[in-house]
């Protein structure tokens, strides 16, 4: 294949992945919101074409594709760009996005935006001084520089996520997990919320038919002449108010308690749909699958280093596979939690960044997965950066946050049934 | 007190769009300083006089039943929010002028609250498929309210008055747009609700 035609290929699978950053965003993420920024969405997918092209980089590798120059081209110039984005664009646009969010701000968007971005260098900058991520011979300006750097934060990142996935799976997907959840006892919940809504409502209408009275008595009240007339006037408008609040203060304890009953239903029909769920066809084979990873991250937990070079190479691509679904899976629940229309592009731009520099650091750990022969080109393209640190990095993280993750599940499994005995 | 009727309405709408506000406004007639996400469901009360000053006065207890929560809500929260909507006299959808998501979400709210099925947990069956000839048959009444109609700028607002309107003849519902602060403190008559 001549240089022209390898570039239209190239070119071409990035616009595919580009399409699908596109489509993922305006159907899953943006899904009830309304774009109105169309940067952010160009931003979102260029960041994910960019990414997905260093796993096809790392496939082309292991595959033999193209000739070794020219895969070391695609990656030094896949490696500038989405640098380029995970460094300028995507922190400059998140500085803009919550810059325009603030009224006070609005006037000089653009200096404020780039006070953050040189406040947000900084701190990046910074970021290599306690880490032994560099050789001394490294200039200042050199790209090994600034690839430690996202990739500290990356690592860091995946082996949190990790770590919590590697617990959290289990502890989801198993039945013994699960508690014993039956339709009287949604039943049972859902009477005591719509009681207690009940209550509220019966306490509201005594508020706001004092209140009616009162008004129409204060109206009568003006027309009172008299000495006696204004003390009785004084008074009953006293002992009004004084029943007000005392009400005021009851509903305010019993629309409290709503919204507790109103989030404990909520989980436990979640809890039912994950029991159903396991029933089924397609919840037995997670289940199925979620023993098997079980026994996979216990294995990695106490780090028995026996692989065979073509076990290692499947494992890449599961790993490539699962972990991009895995993290568009838990961008996307993220996502519907905290955002709002107000906050939407600002949180879709930190998830770029997130993703960016997952699938960075995902390249520099795949490192250690990947079958002696094909380390060399990731070796070189990245320089001469201390590889060593960043496993060992990595595995500390992902200790820290599993037993973390067992301790947090374990407190939570333990409160959930006394909060139903108190019921 | 007891012995008034009762009137239930539920108030639907994308989030932020201004329901508890509108809520605060009908029922306290004050403006809501602070409006926080509503969790779960959020009820006021009005006392409302029915054809004041006719023979035929009578007065009321309007319920407000404000919905927290968006359509794309997990099922676990749809079917939670299920038991609001039992023996519902009307409903009043909200959207956002500036935000056209939230006038097409409105669809899929009131298929929601509509087309509840009466099994015991109240789970929702209907595949969500806009049916306009259930709104036509629909025994309950709709009132349309698009909010922060003065964030419009001046050229845009007859359009986005055109498209309210086709909205409130597939709900074959009432509309009324609303300012932002809602300083334009309008008596609400609710004469789409109908009783014998």
């Amino acid at each position: 294949l001549c240089t022209y035609h390898r570039f239209i290929f190239f070119f071409c699978i990035q616009v595919l992945f580009f399409g699908f950053g596109w489509l993922f965003f305006m159907r899953q993420l943006f899904k009830d919101y309304e774009v109105r920024q169309y940067v952010v969405q160009v931003v979102f997918s260029v960041t994910f074409a960019f990414s997905c092209t260093m796993f096809e980089l790392i496939i082309f590798e292991i595959l033999g594709a193209l000739s070794s120059t020219s895969r070391y081209f695609h990656w030094k110039l896949n490696l500038y760009v989405i640098l380029l984005v995970l460094i300028f664009v995507v922190p400059f646009y998140i500085g803009y996005f919550v810059v325009s969010n603030i009224r006070l701000l609005q006037r000089q968007k653009l200096l404020f935006a780039c006070m953050v971005w040189f406040t947000f260098m900084y701190f990046f900058w910074k970021l290599g001084d306690p880490f032994p991520i560099l050789s001394p011979k490294h200039g200042i300006l050199s790209i090994e520089q600034l690839i430690s750097r996202v990739g500290v934060i990356g690592v860091t990142l995946m082996a949190l996520l990790s770590g919590f996935g590697a617990v959290n799976c289990p502890y989801t997907y198993m039945s013994y997990f699960l508690r014993n959840v039956t339709d009287s006892d949604i039943l049972a919940l859902e009477r005591r919320l719509l009681q207690t809504m009940d209550m509220i409502v019966s306490k509201k209408k005594r508020i706001a038919m004092t209140r009616r009275q009162m008004y129409q008595r204060g109206e009568d009240q003006n027309k009172q002449t008299g000495f006696w007339g204004m003390i009785k006037s004084v008074t009953s408008t006293q002992t009004g108010s004084e029943n007000l609040s005392l009400i005021q203060q009851e509903v305010d304890a019993l629309e409290e308690l709503s919204r507790q009953l109103f989030l404990e239903t909520v989980d436990l029909q979640a809890t039912k749909e994950r029991i159903e769920y396991s029933k089924t066809f397609q919840g037995k084979y997670f289940n199925f699958l979620g023993y098997f990873f079980s026994i996979y991250c216990v294995w990695k937990i106490f780090m028995v280093k026996f692989w065979s070079q073509h076990i290692s190479f499947i494992l890449v691509g599961i790993i490539i596979v699962t972990s991009i679904r895995g993290l568009l899976i838990t961008l996307t629940k993220f996502f519907y939690a905290i955002s709002s229309s107000k906050s939407s592009n600002v949180i879709v731009l930190v998830l770029a960044q997130i993703m960016g520099m997952y699938f960075v650091s995902s390249v520099l750990l795949m490192r250690m997965s990947m079958p002696l022969e094909y380390r060399s080109i990731v070796t070189e393209v990245l320089g001469e950066l201390q590889f060593n640190f960043y496993h060992r990095w990595f595995d500390v993280i992902f200790l820290v946050s599993a037993l973390s993750s067992i301790l947090f599940l374990y407190l939570a499994h333990k409160q959930a049934p006394e909060k139903h005995m108190a019921l | 007190m007891a012995s008034l009727d009762r009137v239930k309405v539920l108030v639907l709408g994308d989030s932020g769009v201004g329901k508890s506000s509108l809520v605060h406004l009908i029922c306290q007639n004050q403006v809501f300083g602070n409006p926080s996400w509503t969790v779960g469901c959020s009820v006021d009360v009005r006392v409302q006089d029915y054809k004041e000053g006719t023979p035929e006065e009578k007065t009321f207890y309007i319920e407000l039943w404000d919905i927290g929560g968006s359509v794309g809500s997990a099922s676990s929260i749809k079917s939670t929010r299920a038991v609001f909507y039992n023996s519902v006299n009307g409903i009043i959808l909200v959207h956002d002028l500036t935000n056209k998501k939230s006038s097409q979400n409105l669809y899929r709210w009131s298929m929601e609250a509509l087309n509840k099925d009466s099994s015991p947990t109240g789970v929702i069956v209907s595949n969500g498929d806009y049916d306009r000839e259930q709104f036509v048959e629909n025994a309950v009444p709709l009132l349309l309210i698009g909010t922060k109609f003065d964030q419009i700028p001046e050229n845009k607002r007859s359009e986005v008055l055109t498209r309210t309107a086709f909205l409130s003849e597939d709900f074959n519902a009432e509309e009324i747009n609303l300012m932002t602060g809602f300083t334009d403190r309008k008596r609400f008559n609710f004469k789409s609700l109908h009783y014998d």
